[in-house]
């Protein structure tokens, strides 16, 4: 055991060996994003516009955030159910604090930090009491959903400052808005940490296989606990955006955040069961599930009909790979 | 192939959805979530005053869960399609405030309907009926059928209803003055989820045995519980009773799981949310003290946060139900 035993390329997804950057999932949610934003502009006069376009973005931008982050949590084999309660308690807490006149960089640190103590508390539980996630965080949701109520019960919090809203509501530039920069801003950091870096390289390990990871020196939960605390922090964040957005708080800000999040996530080539995907096929499906709800938006199709269509896109997405796989397994003889 | 086949469908679509622009008023009419009867009798209104003004096209639209988050991803869409006006019935009377202002900045005149949105996000509020007149004619429906008192409970919608909370403070109020001897044990929420009221319905039973009524002031819930008593075979001991349309409701007043209901009339609502909504399109201006027409509803005025209710509440019982269920 002397030698060092020679760097190996450890592939992003493992049913595809990336012959051609053509046939990757990412050139297929490419053509798919450029494919419905032709059909948006042919259907919709009023949706080649600036304000538009602008407007589009507030429909995923916060939760393409969380997005981020759950796409490395699912490539490391776990899962967070509880984002959306965690966004809900930060913003209670924000609420709370407003009332004792927290100005705007104390709610900002209050949100942050309140998804920072909820993450590392569902990561202390999964890696310090080894429960599997998706329990822990099934639990967790009513957990921090219910002391929002508890503490609101049926009133809500507003009046939050001008300097505040400007978070959820402000533009950088022209029509671009606060929060499209940071998701942008958000996505090239994470860009960089899942592709570029060692603790990236170790989250496929653990996803791949978390027992040979552990044996090939990888601190599984220490790496699992990072990434929890990563999610809630997000969360913490998106809470910010959306207390902001909505200028108010209430215990069912959110509701059903988790799963969009997740479908994002999913669409974007993430493997369900965690070892492959990448955070340009999350932003990407970020931006095809916003095109898709704001161009049937425009056209006045009934949410239902929306929420068909996604479900539809998913197990779509799902199905494909495992369709193709088959069909190349059964072809050479 | 696939290109070919991509191509052909973009076409398809364009050729389908491509509308040409209207010179007539469009008016969107939000309501708090789709496939709801109530909100789709609002609706058949709603066509009743566009066909009568001849000039109005009116959009029916909004999201399939009822959250203030998906409601303002429809308002975003409609100030895209930049309509004239639009008349919304709120999830969450703070958390739309910001999208309707932009709407307001952007040239659309905004309305809240049924359940309303705060003052500084809307320039009038449609009340269906008077807030301290449901309150009490909730609890009366309960207390017409108890001569000698006994306990009730609550069975509302969200616990951030505007409305409901309203019902629900009003009646309580109304309680120790008008209504001594009725004892309100519980307030329960079932979100106007069939599932989760069905739950809640079942777990005031069993938490108190002495329960002699349920209230629910919502069109889901009021069925729910209805179905409950049918089903644990209570007819006789639990009366049923709150705001139900007559259609979704009918076989409950039938086979005795309630005696009565009430509601007011949605078909006259959303009629007269588009009328005051066109007067604002067509140079009418809100503010308190301003009286504004209805069509044949006759005519409203604005109080100091401009808004005004339209009538009363009406009561469906076995009398009436049968003709009632036909319209809506």
């Amino acid at each position: 055991m002397t030698d060092t035993p020679a760097p190996r390329h450890l592939p992003n997804r493992l049913d595809n060996p990336l012959r051609s950057t053509i046939l990757s999932w990412e050139s297929l949610l490419i053509i798919v994003a450029v494919v419905i934003f032709i059909i948006n502009s042919f259907a919709s006069p009023y949706f080649l516009n600036a304000y538009s376009l602008s407007d589009l973005t507030f429909n995923f931008t916060e939760k393409a955030l969380i997005a981020l982050a759950m796409a490395l949590l699912i490539i490391a084999g776990e899962i967070d159910l509880s984002v959306a309660a965690i966004i809900a308690l930060a913003s209670t807490l924000m609420g709370f604090a407003l009332q004792f006149g927290a100005d705007t960089p104390m709610l900002v640190a209050i949100g942050v930090g309140t998804g920072i103590v909820c993450g590392a508390f569902n990561g202390f539980l999964v890696t310090g009491l080894k429960l599997p996630s998706i329990v822990v965080t099934i639990g967790t949701m009513s957990l921090f959903r219910g002391i929002s109520f508890i503490i609101l019960g049926d009133q809500s919090y507003k009046g939050y400052p001008a300097s505040f809203a400007w978070f959820g509501q402000g533009y950088v530039y022209w029509v671009i808005s606060f929060e499209l920069v940071l998701f942008l801003v958000m996505a090239v950091l994470y860009y960089v940490l899942l592709h570029r870096t060692n603790f990236g390289r170790r989250v496929y390990a653990i996803g791949n296989n978390d027992i040979a990871a552990q044996f090939s020196g990888v601190r599984v939960a220490r790496t699992k606990f990072i990434l929890f605390c990563l999610t809630g922090v997000m969360s913490g964040i998106a809470a910010v955006l959306l207390t902001a957005r909505l200028g108010s708080t209430r215990p069912s800000i959110a509701e059903g955040f988790e799963l969009e999040a997740i479908t994002m996530v999913v669409l974007g080539g993430v493997s369900i069961l965690g070892g492959a995907g990448s955070i340009l096929g999350v932003v990407l499906a970020a931006l095809i599930v916003g095109l898709v709800t704001f161009g049937l938006g425009l056209l006045n199709v009934p949410g239902i009909v929306m929420t068909i269509f996604t479900g539809s896109l998913l197990i779509v997405v799902i199905a494909l790979p495992i369709l193709f796989r088959q069909w190349r397994n059964r072809r050479p003889a | 192939m696939k290109l070919l086949k991509t191509l052909a469908i973009t076409t398809a679509l364009a050729a389908l959805f491509a509308s040409p622009a209207f010179a007539q008023t469009r008016i969107a009419l939000v309501v708090k979530s789709l496939g709801n009867g109530f909100f789709d009798a609002a609706n058949k209104g709603a066509q009743e005053a566009a066909a009568e003004l001849g000039d109005v096209e009116v959009i029916y639209t909004g999201p399939t869960a009822a959250t203030a988050e998906a409601q303002i991803e429809v308002i975003n869409s409609l100030i895209a399609q930049q309509v004239d006006a639009i008349a919304i019935s709120a999830n969450d009377p703070d958390a739309l405030v910001p999208a309707l202002k932009k709407a307001m900045e952007r040239g659309i005149k905004v309305i809240s309907f049924d359940s309303g949105v705060a003052p500084e996000g809307r320039q009038v509020h449609l009340n269906p009926s008077e807030t301290s007149l449901i309150g009490s004619t909730i609890i009366k429906l309960a207390a017409d059928y108890l001569p000698d008192g006994g306990d009730v409970a609550i069975l509302s919608a969200s616990s951030t209803a505007t409305n409901q909370n309203a019902w629900i403070e009003a009646a309580k109020a109304a309680l120790p003055k008008d209504f001594p001897n009725i004892n309100l044990v519980a307030t329960v929420y079932g979100d106007d989820d069939s599932v989760k009221s069905t739950d809640e319905a079942k777990g005031l039973i069993a938490s108190y045995p002495n329960l002699k009524a349920i209230i629910a002031p919502t069109t889901v819930g009021v069925v729910a519980a209805a179905q409950v008593v049918t089903d644990m075979g209570l007819i006789g001991k639990v009366n049923v009773t709150g705001l139900a349309l007559p259609s979704e409701f009918k076989q409950f007043i039938d086979n005795g799981a309630s005696q009565a209901v009430a509601l007011w009339n949605p078909i006259d609502l959303g009629y007269s949310a588009v009328m005051i909504a066109n007067d604002l399109v067509k140079g009418g201006e809100a503010k308190p003290g301003a009286t504004l027409a209805i069509g044949r509803m006759g005519s409203i005025t604005l109080d100091d946060t401009n808004s005004a209710a339209m009538a009363p509440p009406f009561t469906f019982d076995k009398s009436n139900i049968e003709e009632f269920s036909k319209i809506y």
